[in-house]
């Protein structure tokens, strides 16, 4: 999908959509944007990066929590917007430099993540007692932190965001990512990140350093999976450990998976779409929706595991190339046709 | 004058394998020079070692006079030294321009580069496959095509593992004219197996064996060698 028609739907989804739903849809909606921001923080690093993180979770509950500390402490919610999105960045260069720098292997890599978010899990979940505070933030154990404040107007505390101005908050948050990543990935720096994840040998020959590209785009990763955790909290005014849980990672890694590696549009299709029938399974008491996400996983594993995205791509070029064809065979008939007096003109006059 | 690169009793260990042992090898500026040696002579290793991908265990690499002997992996392609590996290492999933014009790009300005990964394609003689993706080509045209990253950065030193492997008579040919072209500018070392092809652009000759060298000689004189012939090719002295 081109820039300008990314950027042309996103901005009529933006204006037409809140003229025309209700406010409880248009929360649904807000968190399928929210959702899709962190999907689309772990298409980038691991569609073109190479870098499967199993703990893309961890940054987004980090996000979550220090938003949700901050702001209670603060009042004023723009520090506490841009720490959600510096702290879980530190974190992520933090951990990357262990990783990359120290030159672990890929199983490492997705080891190390997974361990990380378990241990924050574990870390947040025993924080129940009166004594776990920060500042004036209750962080509250399993029981999470609620009433988180709204975010506000820049320098305004009391004028806090309605829920369309969430949605809108959101969406342009959504945009922005969207398209800065698809700048950032047509420029070298892109194109080195790209390299890297073919062959990082090569690059290494060409005399670039892998490392430091790779820690760049896992940080980078880490930055947008805190912003999408910064809404999330905004969202339902509330966060709570099972955010860093093992279904949390895991769902992240379908919605990649379902709607196509290797490209960003891939995730939002997939998040959206797994949200969606996550929502409807729910409604009804006959399946299990871990069951169903289970099965849709291994479907799409074994039976379409380049995603919907890169799929249906595929579909299109061949239908357009079947009708080119057929276009083509169709207008020889015409064109011997239209041949055959000029040829017999040609022999008349020789 | 300062060569561009030379070892000074370079050791390298593989647990109990000896597999570079006081190798002091210098090549001047501008210089061909082609290393040739039976399998197991040590000659990708000794790639290895100049490009930072292997670390001595004793010894001293100078590029142009600096030790590079301790440097990171991507170090020694910074400071100028390319290569070509013996299993063709490209960018698989990207197109022939971009595997040339990421070469390019790191030393040059976005507009430089467009300009020089034309001209690289001109030169490597791939300009009709510049969209074609790079896994997809044949084994020679990705000789060639890596070639052409080489010498995109401009190095002053280009060291090339079996440029001719498996190519056709033509080819090696062509990939012949192709390094006395580039030689025109920089300095090469060339391994490569194939004695003609050898022939055809050589000035000197070092020979490995187990991993020391042997001898250094002109072609003619390194080919009619008993040791040579010995170790080499094969053949007993008489």
């Amino acid at each position: 999908m081109s820039a300008a028609l990314s950027f042309g739907i996103g901005i009529a989804l933006l204006l037409g959509l809140p003229g025309v739903l209700d406010d409880y849809t248009l929360i649904q909606i807000t968190i399928y944007a929210v959702m899709s921001i962190l999907g689309v923080s772990l298409g980038f690093i691991w569609g073109f990066g190479g870098i499967l993180c199993f703990g893309q979770a961890a940054f987004f509950g980090l996000g979550s929590y220090t938003y949700a500390i901050a702001v209670m402490n603060m009042g004023d919610s723009t520090m506490p917007f841009l720490l959600a999105i510096a702290v879980p960045a530190v974190f992520a260069m933090i951990l990357g430099y262990v990783i990359f720098y120290g030159r672990l292997s890929d199983v490492y890599m997705g080891v190390i993540t997974l361990t990380v978010t378990l241990i924050l899990f574990n870390l947040i979940n025993s924080t129940a007692g009166p004594e776990w505070k920060i500042g004036s933030a209750a962080l509250g154990g399993f029981n999470g932190i609620p009433a988180i404040p709204t975010l506000n107007v820049p320098g305004q505390p009391d004028n806090v965001l309605s829920p369309k101005g969430l949605f809108d908050l959101t969406f342009v948050c959504l945009l922005v990512v969207y398209l800065g990543l698809r700048m950032l990935i047509s420029s070298k720096i892109g194109r080195v990140i790209v390299a890297a994840k073919e062959n990082e040998q090569r690059v290494l020959l060409l005399g670039y350093d892998a490392r430091a590209y790779k820690l760049f785009s896992f940080t980078l990763g880490g930055a947008i999976a805190g912003l999408a955790g910064c809404l999330f909290a905004n969202w339902g005014a509330f966060t709570s450990p099972t955010i860093f849980g093992l279904a949390q990672s895991a769902q992240i890694i379908i919605w990649v998976i379902v709607g196509g590696l290797g490209t960003l549009v891939g995730p939002i299709v997939g998040c959206v779409a797994i949200q969606w029938l996550t929502m409807q399974i729910g409604t009804q008491q006959i399946f299990n929706s871990n069951l169903v996400l289970g099965a849709i996983l291994v479907v799409f594993v074994l039976l379409v595991p380049r995603g919907i995205v890169p799929s249906l791509g595929s579909l299109a070029e061949w239908t357009y190339g079947r009708l080119r064809r057929r276009k083509a065979s169709s207008s020889m008939p015409a064109a011997r046709a239209g041949a055959a007096p000029a040829m017999a003109a040609a022999e008349e006059s020789t | 004058m300062t060569p561009v690169i030379e070892t000074r009793n370079l050791n390298v260990h593989f647990g109990g394998v000896h597999a570079t042992r006081d190798v002091n090898f210098k090549v001047a500026e501008a210089e061909l020079r082609c290393v040739i040696g039976p399998n197991g002579a040590g000659k990708s290793t000794f790639f290895k070692l100049l490009t930072g991908q292997v670390k001595p265990t004793s010894g001293q690499i100078l590029f142009r006079g600096q030790d590079i002997s301790d440097m990171q992996p991507h170090e020694p392609g910074r400071l100028g030294i390319g290569i070509k590996t013996q299993v063709p290492s490209l960018f698989n999933g990207l197109s022939v321009w971009e595997n040339i014009w990421l070469s390019a790009r790191r030393v040059n300005t976005a507009e430089q580069s467009e300009r020089i990964t034309r001209q690289t394609l001109e030169r490597v003689g791939m300009t009709a496959y510049r969209d074609t993706i790079a896994g997809l080509l044949a084994h020679g045209l990705r000789q060639w095509v890596e070639i052409g990253v080489v010498i995109a950065a401009d190095p002053p030193l280009i060291l090339l593992d079996e440029p001719a492997a498996g190519m056709s008579d033509a080819e090696v040919a062509r990939t012949a004219e192709l390094i006395l072209e580039i030689n025109r500018q920089h300095a090469l070392v060339v391994v490569e197996h194939d004695m003609n092809f050898i022939r055809m652009i050589a000035k000197k000759v070092t020979v490995l064996h187990q991993g020391a060298i042997i001898k250094e000689d002109m072609p003619d004189r390194i080919m009619s060698d008993p040791l040579v012939q010995q170790i080499y090719l094969g053949k007993k002295p008489h």
